[in-house]
């Protein structure tokens, strides 16, 4: 986090690192990397706390009714977004949602107070992108496997009037292929913006103690520190809020290719 | 910026990431999409089914207690109307004998009253008999002892009807 001579760079904690165990796939080094090491311990989280869930009692304990509310959230979502086909889809926007969720949660953890370095799988773009895409291309599948050639009609509002649209449709068609664009910048840009704010104040907060006239950099510090505790609270916020966001659109995009419009 | 840094075709981990990425979301999607979510839906889905099916057992409870309590007043109203209806006759009947044998206690009554009148005027006919030869024998003493003159005893009697019936 520190670098020499006080400076303080907020970038180096998107930094990815090789942790070993590399093997060539299709000409291409694969390393084991400590952002490899954070998907999986969102995955074993993940795991554990759905496995938590599956005593099937009738009367739920607290951490079945827990998760029981997360499935039921999304479930109830998908109902309402996509109707009682989108069952069919509630896996994948499950998995999205909780994968992203415990992503952005253990990136927030404070274990730089151990010394240990946590990394957020979703600040990178390459991750974010690469769900959008999926996300996206589900919504391709499915809506020419259901439509067919029909699906184009997708760029064409319902009740728009015959001279416009030769306007309407490119606009409609660019803001559909914008989509994976903007799903997957959201949440990298949310990420990345709340680590940094929360990086550089940090860099307030140590640079303001070590600072010559000690009592102007601890009116700094304190002040940086009150405002860190906030805008921590504000980022958990967040991280909920933009998984929901990512899985909201995805079932929403998914209600085009399923019932157009 | 890495995670920029990353897209430009010479970087060393894109692929390391993307690799991961696919390992790590297609495991999550085959265990815990596929696998346990389904299974936690089913729980929550059998609940919502028990208690939907536990609330319209206690509505149809609820019903058949509510006929029941309806047949149970009806045929209560039932019995207590045939119970009236059973008082009433009972009265009624008891009115009619006890009118019956009035009637035949006062005809016996008056039966007998009508007899003990014929008795009286019986009685008092021959006791009006009787007083006029009493009369008739007391009138020819009496004017026999007056005057000495023997009177007849029918003319004595003749005279005494005479007087008496005016």
């Amino acid at each position: 986090m520190a670098a020499e001579s006080g400076k303080i760079d907020p970038m180096h904690q998107f930094e990815v690192t090789p942790l070993g165990g590399g093997f060539n796939l299709g000409g291409h080094e694969v390393l084991f990397t400590n952002s490899a090491l954070w998907m999986v311990i969102a995955a074993i989280a993940l795991g554990l706390f759905m496995w938590g869930g599956m005593r099937r009692q009738l009367v739920p304990g607290r951490w079945q009714a827990a998760v029981e509310g997360f499935t039921g959230f999304i479930s109830n979502m998908m109902m309402a977004n996509i109707g009682t086909e989108g069952r069919k889809y509630t896996p994948y926007v499950f998995s999205l949602f909780m994968f992203i969720l415990f992503c952005n949660l253990l990136g927030m953890l404070p274990l730089g107070v151990l010394g240990l370095h946590p990394f957020t799988v979703t600040s990178h773009i390459a991750i974010t992108g690469v769900l959008a895409l999926i996300s996206f291309a589900i919504v391709l599948v499915v809506g020419f496997w259901r439509h067919g050639l029909h699906f184009f009609s997708l760029f064409v509002p319902h009740g728009t009037p015959l001279p416009m649209i030769p306007i309407i449709a490119p606009i409609e068609f660019v803001s559909f292929m914008v989509r994976p664009f903007s799903l997957g910048l959201r949440l990298f840009v949310a990420m990345t913006a709340g680590h940094v704010l929360l990086k550089v104040l940090s860099g307030f907060v140590i640079n303001g103690f070590n600072a010559e006239t000690l009592w102007l950099g601890s009116i700094v510090s304190v002040l940086s520190f009150i405002l860190m505790i906030g805008i921590s609270a504000l980022e958990l916020l967040v991280a909920g809020i933009q998984a929901y966001v990512f899985a909201l659109l995805t079932s929403l995009y998914i209600n085009d290719a399923v019932n157009l419009h | 910026m890495p995670q920029i840094a990353q897209l430009t075709a010479d970087n060393w981990y894109l692929a390391s990431q993307l690799f991961w990425l696919l390992v790590v979301f297609a495991g999550i999607y085959l265990v815990i999409g596929r696998g346990m979510l389904p299974k936690i839906e089913a729980t929550v889905d059998a609940r919502d089914r028990k208690v939907a099916d536990d609330l319209a057992a206690a509505k149809a409870a609820h019903a058949a207690a509510d006929n029941l309590e309806e047949s149970y007043r009806q045929q209560s109203d039932a019995s207590r109307a045939a119970a009236q209806k059973a008082v009433a006759a009972a009265k009624d009947k008891a009115a009619k004998d006890a009118e019956k044998r009035l009637a035949k206690v006062d005809a016996e009554l008056s039966e007998k009253l009508a007899a003990a009148e014929a008795g009286v005027a019986a009685a008092r006919k021959s006791a009006m008999a009787e007083i006029e030869s009493v009369a008739a024998d007391a009138a020819g003493d009496l004017v026999a002892k007056l005057s000495g003159v023997k009177v007849a005893a029918a003319d004595a009697k003749a005279a005494v009807k005479a007087v008496l019936h005016g």
